[in-house]
C-alpha cells in the first residue's frame, strides 16, 4: 500500500504498517495463557513461568505513538491536497527537480 | 541529587515548550523564553560536562527502579559534549531566527516545536534503554514533522509528504527490532542487553535484529542508500528549520547507531562494522558526486550532509580508539561549518532573492564580509588547513591508515577533493563571478543582528577549534575511550 501512487492509500499503507510492528512484539514476547504475572499467596517473588506484562505497555505506548503520526499524517495529505491539487505521488517531484526551487 | 542534573536538559524544554504554548500569540514574550531556555540548557549542560569530566559516568534511575527493570538515563563524555553542542546551535538557531522567520510562523508555534524537538534531542542522547530512545525519537520526529509542514508552502507540504512517509517506515522497523530483541533476550536496558546477547543461541536472529537496527537508524542518518529523501525534503524548509534539522537530526541517528554498535552490537564485529565501513564509503562518494550535479545553494549543502555523515561512520565502522576519536572530533566540526553554510545561503537568499547559482552572482565585490565568512566555513568543510575540517579529515584518515583501510582512506582523501570542487563551484559562481542583475534586486537586511551575530559567533569557534585542536582532540579522545570501553559503562549502569 506504501507503494501506490494515491496519498489516501499511502496513509492507509502507513496505519497497517505500525499495526503490523505491534503484532511483531506481541508474537515474539512469549504470549500464553493460564500463566498471570501474579505472585502467589505463598510466595514472596514471582515464580516462572509467567506471562510477560511488558510487551503490553511496549504496545501501549506504541500505538499511542502510530496514532498520532497516523493523524497527523491524514492531515499533512489533506493540506498537500488542497495546496497542490494534486493526489498522485508520482506529480509530487517537483523538489526533485533541479533548478526548480 | 547530583543526578538529577542529567535530566534536566529534558525538563526544561518540556517546561518552555509548555509555557511557549500559552504565549503562541505574543512575539515578544516567545522569543524571550525561547533564548532564556536555551540559556539554561548551555549552563545546565556545561555543569554536567564538568561533572562527568571530573567524575565520570553518571546514572539516573527513573522513578528509583535501579536497571534493568527502570529506565535509566546515562551520561557520559561523548553525550554530554553532543548537548553541549545542541545548546550552541539552539542559541544560533534561535537568534537567526529572530531576523528570519516569518510572523506568520512564529504565531502557529515555531518556538513551541523548536522547544519539543530539541527535548527529543537531548532525550535520545541521555536515555540507556532502547525503548525509550524509540519513545524519543517519536518526540523529536513529531516535532520536526511540524516543523518541516509549517507555513504551508507548496513545497515545503511535497517535502514533508516523503519525509514523514520515510521517518514512518523507519520508526516501524526500529520498533520492529525492539520486539525482536526483547524477545530473544527479555530486556531493554542497552547495558543488560549487551551482557545478554552473548548468551543467546540463534546468532542468525541477533544479526538480523542488528541489520533491522542499522536500516532504521541509517534511514535516519541518511547514509547510502537510504539517503534518497534527504535532498528532497530538507530544503523546502525555511533556513533556520533547516539548519536545525542539518545540525541535529541526522547527528542524532549517527549517535544511536555508535551508542547501539559500541555496547549492544560487538558480538560479530567483522560482519557488522564490515558493513558500517562499506556504507561509509559509498555514503561519502554518493553524497559529493549528487552535490556535484547541483546548481543550487541549499541542495548543494543537503547532498553535503550526506557525504560528510559517510565520514562519521567511519570511524564507527573501524572501531578503534582513534577511529572513534575522530568521529566525535568530526561531529564538533560538521554541526558548526553546515550550520553556519545554511545560515549564510540564507542571508544570500535574503539580499538577492535567490538560492540559485545561476542567477547569484558579485557578491564578493558588495558584501565582502559574509564572503569571508562563507570561505571559512567552506574550507572547513573541503578540509583546507587550518581550518577544524582539516584536523578532523586528517584524524579520520589517519585512523583508517593505521588500521590498514587503505582504499578507504583513499576514498576519504578523493572526497575530500570532490567537496572542494562543489565549495569552489559555489564560490565562483554566487560570490567571485562578475554579473549584471538585471532580474534580481538587491534588497537591505532590515535586522543585521540577528542575522550576522549566529554567523559570527560560529565562525569564531571555528577559528578557536582550529587554532586549540589538541584541546578538542583530548575531549574525543576520553569520549572514545569511554565509549569503546563498554564495561566500564556497563558496570556504571548495572552496578556490579
Amino acid at each position: 500500500m506504501v507503494l501506490r501512487r494515491s496519498i489516501v492509500k499511502l496513509v492507509i499503507g502507513l496505519a497497517l504498517l505500525t499495526h503490523a510492528a505491534n503484532l511483531l512484539i506481541f508474537v515474539t514476547g512469549r504470549i500464553n495463557t493460564q500463566m498471570p504475572p501474579i505472585i502467589g499467596k505463598n510466595e514472596d517473588i514471582l515464580l516462572p513461568p509467567f506471562a510477560d506484562p511488558i510487551p503490553q505497555a511496549l504496545i501501549l505506548t506504541a500505538i499511542v505513538i502510530s496514532f498520532g503520526l497516523t493523524a497527523f499524517a491524514i492531515v499533512l495529505i489533506k493540506r498537500t491536497y488542497k495546496q497542490t491539487g494534486n493526489e498522485d505521488l508520482d506529480d509530487l517531484n517537483t523538489t526533485d527537480k533541479i533548478d526548480k526551487l | 541529587m547530583i543526578e538529577f542534573l542529567i535530566i534536566l536538559p529534558v525538563i526544561i524544554h518540556f517546561f518552555t515548550g509548555a509555557v511557549l504554548i500559552a504565549t503562541m500569540k505574543s512575539r515578544d514574550i516567545s522569543r524571550t523564553i525561547s533564548l532564556a531556555s536555551a540559556f539554561l540548557l548551555l549552563v545546565s549542560s556545561l555543569i554536567l560536562f564538568a561533572v562527568v569530566w571530573l567524575s565520570g559516568i553518571k546514572v539516573l534511575y527513573v522513578g528509583s527502579w535501579k536497571a534493568p527493570f527502570g529506565i535509566s538515563f546515562i551520561a557520559d563524555i561523548f553525550s554530554v559534549s553532543m548537548l553541549v553542542m545542541t545548546a550552541v546551535m539552539l542559541i544560533l538557531v534561535t537568534i537567526y531566527s529572530f531576523a528570519s522567520i516569518d510572523s506568520g510562523r512564529e504565531k502557529y508555534g515555531f518556538w513551541v516545536f523548536l522547544q519539543f524537538m530539541i527535548m527529543g534531542v537531548c532525550g535520545s542522547f541521555l536515555t540507556g534503554d532502547i525503548f525509550n530512545l524509540f519513545v524519543w525519537f517519536e518526540v523529536m520526529l513529531m516535532s520536526s514533522f511540524v516543523l518541516i509542514a509549517l507555513g504551508n508552502e507548496k513545497f515545503q507540504l511535497e517535502g514533508a509528504v516523503k519525509y514523514v512517509t520515510i521517518n514512518v517506515i523507519s520508526s516501524v522497523l526500529f520498533l520492529s527490532a525492539v520486539g525482536i530483541l526483547y524477545g530473544l533476550t527479555g530486556s531493554l536496558n542497552m547495558a543488560d542487553l549487551s551482557g545478554k546477547i552473548k548468551l543467546v543461541e540463534n546468532k542468525y536472529l541477533i544479526n538480523i535484529a542488528a541489520l533491522f537496527f542499522l536500516t532504521s537508524f541509517g534511514i535516519k542518518a541518511a547514509i547510502f542508500p537510504l539517503f534518497f529523501w534527504l535532498p528532497a525534503s530538507y530544503p523546502t524548509p525555511p533556513i533556520p528549520v533547516t539548519s536545525i534539522f542539518s545540525a541535529l537530526l541526522t547527528k542524532v541517528g549517527v549517535f544511536a547507531l555508535i551508542r547501539i554498535f559500541t555496547i549492544v552490537f560487538i558480538h560479530n564485529v567483522p560482519f557488522t562494522h564490515g558493513i558500517l565501513l562499506a556504507l561509509a564509503g559509498l555514503t561519502m562518494v554518493t553524497g559529493v558526486l549528487g552535490a556535484a550535479a547541483q546548481f543550487e545553494f541549499r541542495r548543494i549543502l543537503a547532498f553535503h550532509i550526506v557525504s560528510q555523515i559517510g565520514y562519521l561512520l567511519l570511524g564507527l565502522g573501524l572501531f578503534t580508539l582513534n577511529g572513534l576519536a575522530a568521529t566525535v572530533f568530526f561531529f564538533f566540526h560538521i554541526m558548526l561549518a553546515k550550520t553556519n553554510l545554511f545560515f549564510i545561503s540564507g542571508i544570500v537568499n535574503r539580499i538577492y532573492g535567490s538560492y540559485d547559482l545561476n542567477r547569484l552572482g558579485g557578491i564578493y565585490k558588495n558584501h565582502p564580509f559574509i564572503s569571508i565568512m562563507f570561505m571559512i566555513s567552506a574550507g572547513s568543510l573541503a578540509g583546507i588547513p587550518p581550518f577544524p575540517g582539516f584536523w578532523a579529515k586528517l584524524f579520520v584518515i589517519k585512523a583508517a591508515f593505521e588500521s590498514h583501510y587503505y582504499f578507504i582512506g583513499a576514498v576519504a582523501i578523493l572526497v575530500s577533493i570532490l567537496t572542494l570542487y562543489s565549495m569552489l563551484k559555489i564560490w565562483n559562481e554566487a560570490f567571485w563571478k562578475n554579473i549584471e542583475h538585471p532580474d534580481t534586486k538587491e534588497e537591505k537586511l532590515t535586522n543585521k543582528f540577528g542575522w550576522y551575530v549566529p554567523v559570527i559567533i560560529v565562525s569564531v569557534l571555528m577559528i578557536l577549534i582550529s587554532v586549540f585542536p589538541e584541546h578538542v582532540y583530548i575531549i574525543s579522545q576520553k569520549a572514545s575511550e569511554q565509549i569503546l570501553n563498554s564495561a566500564v559503562y556497563i558496570k556504571n549502569v548495572i552496578g556490579k
